[in-house]
């Protein structure tokens, strides 16, 4: 195929993947808001729009931080680069650029994605509603993938597709583990306390882990448990683990299908190498943050791999 | 002005029953509940949007993207005036590929007399550097798109050849994917010859037209502007519905005497090219040098036999409304027979006799720029105000060999549904034509514009018009 229309795949799913994350993201800050006084959830609302990284654009536009303005903000605001509206537009355009890579289930699982959050997202959005364009980004994705699974040629335009939605959504669970990690946990000796119970709480609604962790762990609420359930485990699919296993496979079989390895297969292996065998507690010693910056710039380093091996640009 | 009065109407005979053609039809249509067709009719556009079936349009403030208004009363053509319709399209468009040969090689046509050679001197479209390159198979118009109108029981004429890159295909495709998801029942009643492998063919034709350089499975590839272009979705649903890759310029470089393509392992040859560019905007090197859509060199390659242009540069010399004039004896002189489709009467303004006729009649004419299309900078005299004829004529007679001048013609009329029931509305006709050295393939079947006003005679998407599904009955 086109390298420009592997191009055009990737990216389709990587903002897929980035516009699922932000609903994701602000659902658990919403839930997280609404069970708080108003200066508290005034924070929340900060934290939410630090976490997705548009602190500056909403900064530039707005002087405080309210439910109505900040979902506002992250779901429609034409100005935000980030907003989830700009974001669905892009996956949209993409899947045009890559229309024939495509199956005609999968572009009408996202036209018709579009056209339902362009609908829902044409006027402000107020509290009565704002669950609902939430749950119709959410939807969108799963629709996508499902028509993904469900109809499209495994070669190699089903690789793209996946190695974008991959790399977007480690690089994006690390920034929300770290960004969370960061801002409100400064020291280990808060562990335990019940806002941050509540925090983690919120992290792990944000990648929809709340209810496969609580199955694993019975219920107990700990930062280093999340940290490593997060990380570690592979068995869940929005864990760091699962993300690059995930990825290796992809690009195993990109390399296979061209009958060789590139320069992406040896950053992937290196970054494998990392997570083999680490265990929390020596990701701890190093520091969580320094272990997520050089997690992310792997993960950044495989995508720009990928763009040169597969030759997305001329 | 309507037109409507006299007009042919192709459903109803003058006493108001129904003609042969639509006798299944209308006995369906009566037996349907008028609720449910119109909801129908709503649903119709919703699917279109659904399937992203739409066009580009640029206005002052962002892109947007419009339908093309779908009516679901199906445009119906009897299986023996479709054989007779076929004959005349396959003579036209082979004398068509006959006289742009001719032109870039001896001019014949020209030594005989026939046409004036001050046509295509000093004409954009016709392109020097094809003189003496004769392309892969001797084609230059793989793909036509023939304008037909109707006047009456057995009167077709040729409005326009589009023989340079006629678009609108994949409505002719989709207008009757909708049809079928709409109204199944209808399809076990009636029958219709079906349109769906007209992607096949058109990959098929094209595959025949390859250079002798290619492999035994040619690689066709289809070339767009890119996603802003107007056709742009048909361009992606036809690379799509042929198995092709879809390319821009930006995609291809000439490498080793071919034009290739940048693939996810390489550049790789492409023998066909389905251009949907214009010529100016193929090769910098040779045409447009501000062309940031083109592939330097590609017309080397092209000249060397390294490539399949289709359709081939310099072809769009025949959609000229001057040369359109002149095709009665472009046909009689390549073909030896008489015209079995005949052209609307034309009034070439370049002559002095006929430009006092059409100053003398403007009221009463449709007057086109000769290089013009998409039915811009025109006037349709019958509809215009006194004023509008006049700027007009003041343009006219600054340069009258710009000019040519048709009657005004009834187009036949077809209903379509409204919430007040079937009203007429004049339509066109355009079917797909494929040539390659094999065969002249014509799905039968097409695209018909109908104009959605009561009265109007301008059936473009561009203005207004609207589709519909055209049926072409079997035996």
């Amino acid at each position: 195929m086109l390298g420009r229309t592997a191009n055009g795949l990737y990216w389709m799913f990587r903002y897929l993947e980035r516009a699922e994350n932000t609903a994701r993201l602000l659902d658990a800050g919403m839930r997280m808001a609404l069970t708080k006084d108003i200066v508290t959830a005034e924070e929340e609302w900060r934290s939410v729009i630090a976490t997705s990284g548009q602190r500056a654009g909403y900064e530039a536009k707005h002087g405080t931080y309210t439910g109505t303005q900040t979902w506002n903000f992250i779901l429609r605001d034409r100005d935000n680069p980030a907003s989830i509206r700009t974001m669905f537009g892009l996956v949209r355009q993409n899947a045009r650029l890559a229309r024939n890579a495509i199956s005609g289930e999968l572009w009408e699982a996202v036209n018709e994605s579009w056209l339902e959050i362009e609908k829902q997202l044409a006027d402000p959005v107020g509290e009565n509603r704002v669950l609902e364009v939430m749950g119709t980004v959410r939807r969108a994705g799963m629709l996508a993938h499902g028509a993904m699974a469900g109809s499209m040629l495994r070669d190699e335009s089903f690789h793209f597709a996946r190695a974008g939605t991959f790399i977007e959504r480690a690089d994006s669970i690390a920034r929300i583990l770290d960004i969370k990690y960061y801002l409100l946990l400064p020291s280990l000796s808060w562990v335990g306390s019940s806002l941050d119970t509540g925090q983690w709480d919120t992290v792990l609604r944000s990648v929809s882990g709340d209810r496969a962790y609580r199955w694993l762990n019975a219920g107990q609420i700990d930062a280093r448990g999340i940290c490593e359930f997060l990380v570690l485990d592979n068995r869940f699919p929005r864990s760091l683990a699962f993300c690059h296993s995930a990825l290796r496979q992809d690009l195993a079989a990109l390399a296979r299908l061209h009958g060789q390895e590139g320069e992406s297969n040896t950053l992937m292996r290196d970054a494998d190498t990392r997570l083999t065998d680490l265990t929390i507690d020596a990701i701890f010693d190093q520091g969580l943050h320094q272990f997520l910056l050089d997690f992310t710039a792997a993960n950044a380093a495989v995508g720009v791999a990928i763009a040169s091996d597969y030759r997305f640009l001329a | 002005m309507s037109g409507s009065v006299n007009s042919f109407d192709e459903m109803h005979n003058a006493d108001g029953s129904v003609r042969a053609a639509y006798s299944d039809y209308s006995t369906w249509f009566e037996e349907q509940n008028t609720a449910l067709l119109n909801r129908k009719h709503a649903e119709a556009e919703t699917n279109f949007r659904k399937t992203g079936i739409t066009f580009n349009v640029y206005g002052e403030d962002e892109a947007e993207e419009r339908l093309i208004p779908f009516d679901m009363v199906p445009r119906v053509i009897t299986a023996q005036e479709w054989r007779k319709l076929t004959r005349g399209i396959e003579q036209r468009v082979s004398a068509i590929n006959s006289f742009i040969h001719d032109l870039y090689h001896r001019q014949e046509i020209i030594r005989a007399g026939r046409i004036p050679e001050r046509l295509f001197r000093n004409n954009a479209a016709w392109l020097p550097n094809m003189v003496g390159f004769t392309p892969p198979g001797g084609i230059y118009t793989h793909i036509v798109g023939i304008d037909l109108v109707r006047t009456g029981p057995d009167e077709f004429f040729v409005l326009e050849d589009n023989a340079r890159t006629p678009s609108g295909v994949s409505y002719m495709l989709e207008n009757r994917e909708t049809m079928m998801a709409m109204f199944p029942e209808l399809f076990m009643r009636v029958q219709v010859a079906s349109v769906s492998d007209y992607p096949r063919r058109l990959a098929k034709s094209l595959a025949a037209c390859a250079p002798k350089c290619a492999g035994d499975k040619p690689v066709v590839a289809v070339l767009t502007p890119g996603i802003y272009n107007a056709a742009y979705f048909e361009h992606a649903f036809l690379a799509d519905q042929m198995g092709a890759e879809l390319i821009e310029g930006s995609d291809l470089r000439v490498m080793n005497g071919r034009v290739a393509m940048r693939t996810t392992s390489g550049y790789k040859p492409v023998d066909v090219i389905y251009r949907r560019v214009d010529d100016e905007y193929l090769d910098p090197l040779t045409f447009n040098p501000d062309s940031a859509l083109g592939i330097p060199g590609i017309m080397d390659v092209y000249r060397a036999g390294g490539v399949t242009i289709a359709n081939a540069p310099g072809t769009g010399i025949s959609d000229d409304k001057a040369i359109y004039s002149f095709m009665p004896e472009i046909v009689e002189f390549y073909t030896g027979e008489k015209p079995l489709l005949p052209n609307v009467e034309t009034h070439r303004c370049a002559d002095e006799e006929s430009l006092k006729y059409v100053l003398d009649n403007l009221a009463e004419l449709v007057v086109k720029e000769v290089h013009g299309s998409g039915g811009y900078g025109m006037l349709i005299g019958p509809t215009s105000s006194k004023k509008e004829i006049e700027d007009f004529r003041k343009k006219l007679v600054a340069n009258p060999s710009n000019y040519i001048a048709q009657p005004t013609l009834a187009l036949s009329t077809c209903p379509i549904f409204t919430k007040k029931g079937l009203t007429p509305r004049h339509v066109d006709l355009r079917p797909f034509v494929l040539v390659s050295p094999d065969k002249i393939d014509i799905t039968p079947g097409g695209l018909t514009r109908v104009a959605l006003e009561e009265g109007s005679l301008v059936v473009n998407s561009s203005q207004g018009g609207g589709t519909k599904d055209t049926w072409v009955l079997k035996d």
